[in-house]
């Protein structure tokens, strides 16, 4: 069930599912957003989950917040509905060249690298969401031990194929961007793919993702 | 039928083709882009006879300088811009709001969008572009849409695959008029800011920041400070929301805006503002005011009446 819903401005619906971050509270934000789009309510241009919310966003030109909260309200939700997930293994190399923070994550996590790394690869993350940019997967959790705040000064450019730490939390820059995530690794693997228009997305939310290391001579000749 | 094209002798500072934009992508962290300035991408467009949502270029400060080859071809400017046509080696100054008819050899020279930011130039025919989700709209933070997400560069050719016949000129009366005051619904975090910083908020004025694009307007001014917590758990985003970062600068969303972020939403633009909003130049102070949800909801639906009655005027 939705908390509270009220309005974001006056293009969307902003529903509340809680303040904890947990594969419950997700799971229902993720059903709501499954039935959300398969109801193709008239007016609704974009429906974005994240971990504990649910942004619904409508044309203005033809209908409004009030109607759209009703037809929300009273949305049968296929709670029956299985989703299919998949496991998907995410190469990552640890060279210096890629692993731009592991110092400060040593410093901060009191952890020394091969400690990190161990903590880090072969375990199963969650994937909550996908965004921030495009087809970037938000993933969790992350060993209590592992939990570091981000950069205190964001990275101007952050390198594709990038993964990133913070909090409970580990990402992938599915491009170039600013951000002030640590990061620890690069993987090879192309993670969006912008012409593939149906299924743009390698990691979608409920996806499982599991990281594994390679070496740098696997990183360079991945793509022969 | 056709060889026709335009050649970009300079390509100006940020040349984009948009349109209105793609939807339902947010999920997977992909913007609306699209016009930035909806409602001048529209008049463009009607002005040379084109279906509304066509392909126009967008371009911000200084726009490209394009030399003509082939067929008879109307075109169209709107914004605030300050542009040449040179016939035959002959120099005319243009007028906004009006559409002319190119021939071959006639060069369109696009200076400056005076104290505005974007303008639009639409060509009456169909540009030979690549779409992607239904949409041309380059979004070159994410290299999406046609160009292969990348703006326009000079020398490059802008190619038509046909030609709308047109021959009648059209125009409006129409001034892009300015304003300085926007109007804010009350964001989801309203209440972690302290009276001290919502008082800043909404008396004292914003300078737009040098670093702003089409992804986001930077404010500096009187610090909003937070009194609850710098940073939520990401959540969504949509255009015109305002973020306030740990630094208490406040950050309004724009078209190719990130889809999530984990900064506190002090306020949300009202629909109504955000054309006028995209075009305040870097410098330039604003300021904000609040409106209920149910005042933004009537006053966009006279700004798209004012609209419609603009574009049954063409």
């Amino acid at each position: 069930m939705i908390n509270k819903i009220i309005n974001l401005g006056d293009s969307a619906l902003y529903c509340d599912f809680g303040q904890e971050v947990n594969k419950e509270i997700n799971s229902k934000v993720i059903k709501y957003f499954n039935s959300v789009r398969k109801s193709n309510i008239e007016g609704v241009t974009n429906v974005t989950p994240s971990y504990n919310k649910l942004i619904i966003s409508f044309n203005l030109s033809i209908t409004n917040f009030k109607k759209i909260k009703k037809e929300i309200e009273i949305l049968n939700i296929d709670y029956e509905n299985k989703i299919i997930n998949k496991e998907i293994q995410i190469p990552v190399c640890c060279e210096n060249s890629f692993s731009l923070d592991i110092e400060r994550l040593e410093k901060k996590l009191n952890l020394n690298r091969e400690q990190i790394l161990e903590k880090f690869f072969n375990k199963k993350y969650f994937c909550y969401m996908t965004g921030f940019i495009a087809g970037m997967p938000f993933l969790g959790d992350l060993d209590e031990n592992m939990r570091a705040n981000r950069l205190e000064t964001p990275r101007v450019k952050v390198p594709k194929g990038s993964i990133g730490l913070t909090e409970q939390f580990t990402n992938i820059y599915t491009f170039e961007s600013p951000g002030g995530w640590n990061i620890i690794g690069n993987t090879p693997l192309n993670v969006f793919d912008s012409f593939n228009e149906n299924e743009p997305n390698l990691i979608n939310p409920g996806d499982t993702v599991i990281f594994k290391e390679i070496t740098s001579s696997e990183y360079k000749n991945y793509h022969d | 039928m056709i060889n026709s094209y335009f050649e970009l002798i300079r390509s100006g500072i940020n040349t984009t083709y948009q349109d209105k934009g793609r939807e339902n992508l947010y999920h997977i962290g992909v913007p609306y882009s699209g016009a930035m300035d909806n409602r001048n991408f529209l008049i463009a467009n009607k002005l040379v006879n084109n279906n509304l949502n066509a392909p126009v270029l967008e371009f911000a400060y200084q726009g490209p300088h394009l030399k003509y080859k082939g067929d008879k071809i109307s075109i169209a400017i709107t914004g605030d811009v300050m542009f040449k046509i040179i016939k035959n080696g002959l120099e005319n100054t243009g007028n906004c709001y009006e559409s002319y008819q190119i021939e071959s050899g006639d060069e369109i020279d696009i200076i400056s969008t005076n104290k505005s930011i974007y303008g639009y130039l639409a060509i009456g025919g169909k540009i030979d572009i690549k779409y992607q989700w239904k949409s041309c709209s380059i979004n070159t933070k994410a290299k999406i849409g046609s160009n292969n997400g990348n703006k326009l560069e000079s020398n490059q050719t802008i190619k038509l695959l046909n030609i709308n016949s047109n021959k009648d000129k059209k125009k409006i009366d129409y001034i892009n008029s300015k304003v300085e005051n926007i109007r804010v619904i009350k964001g989801t975090n309203f209440n972690y800011f302290s009276d001290e910083g919502i008082k800043n908020f909404f008396e004292k004025k914003f300078m737009v920041s040098k670093l702003s694009d089409r992804m986001g307007m930077r404010l500096q001014g009187n610090k909003i400070d937070n009194i609850v917590n710098t940073n939520i758990k990401s959540e969504g985003l949509i255009k015109g929301v305002i973020q306030v970062p740990p630094d208490g600068n406040p950050i309004i969303m724009l078209s190719d805006h990130g889809t999530i972020g984990g900064y506190p939403k002090i306020g949300v633009v009202a629909s109504v503002d955000y054309d006028r909003l995209v075009q305040i130049t870097p410098g330039s102070k604003i300021k904000f005011t609040e409106i209920q949800l149910t005042d933004a909801e009537t006053l966009f639906k006279l700004y798209e009446m004012d609209t419609d009655n603009l574009l049954s005027q063409i």
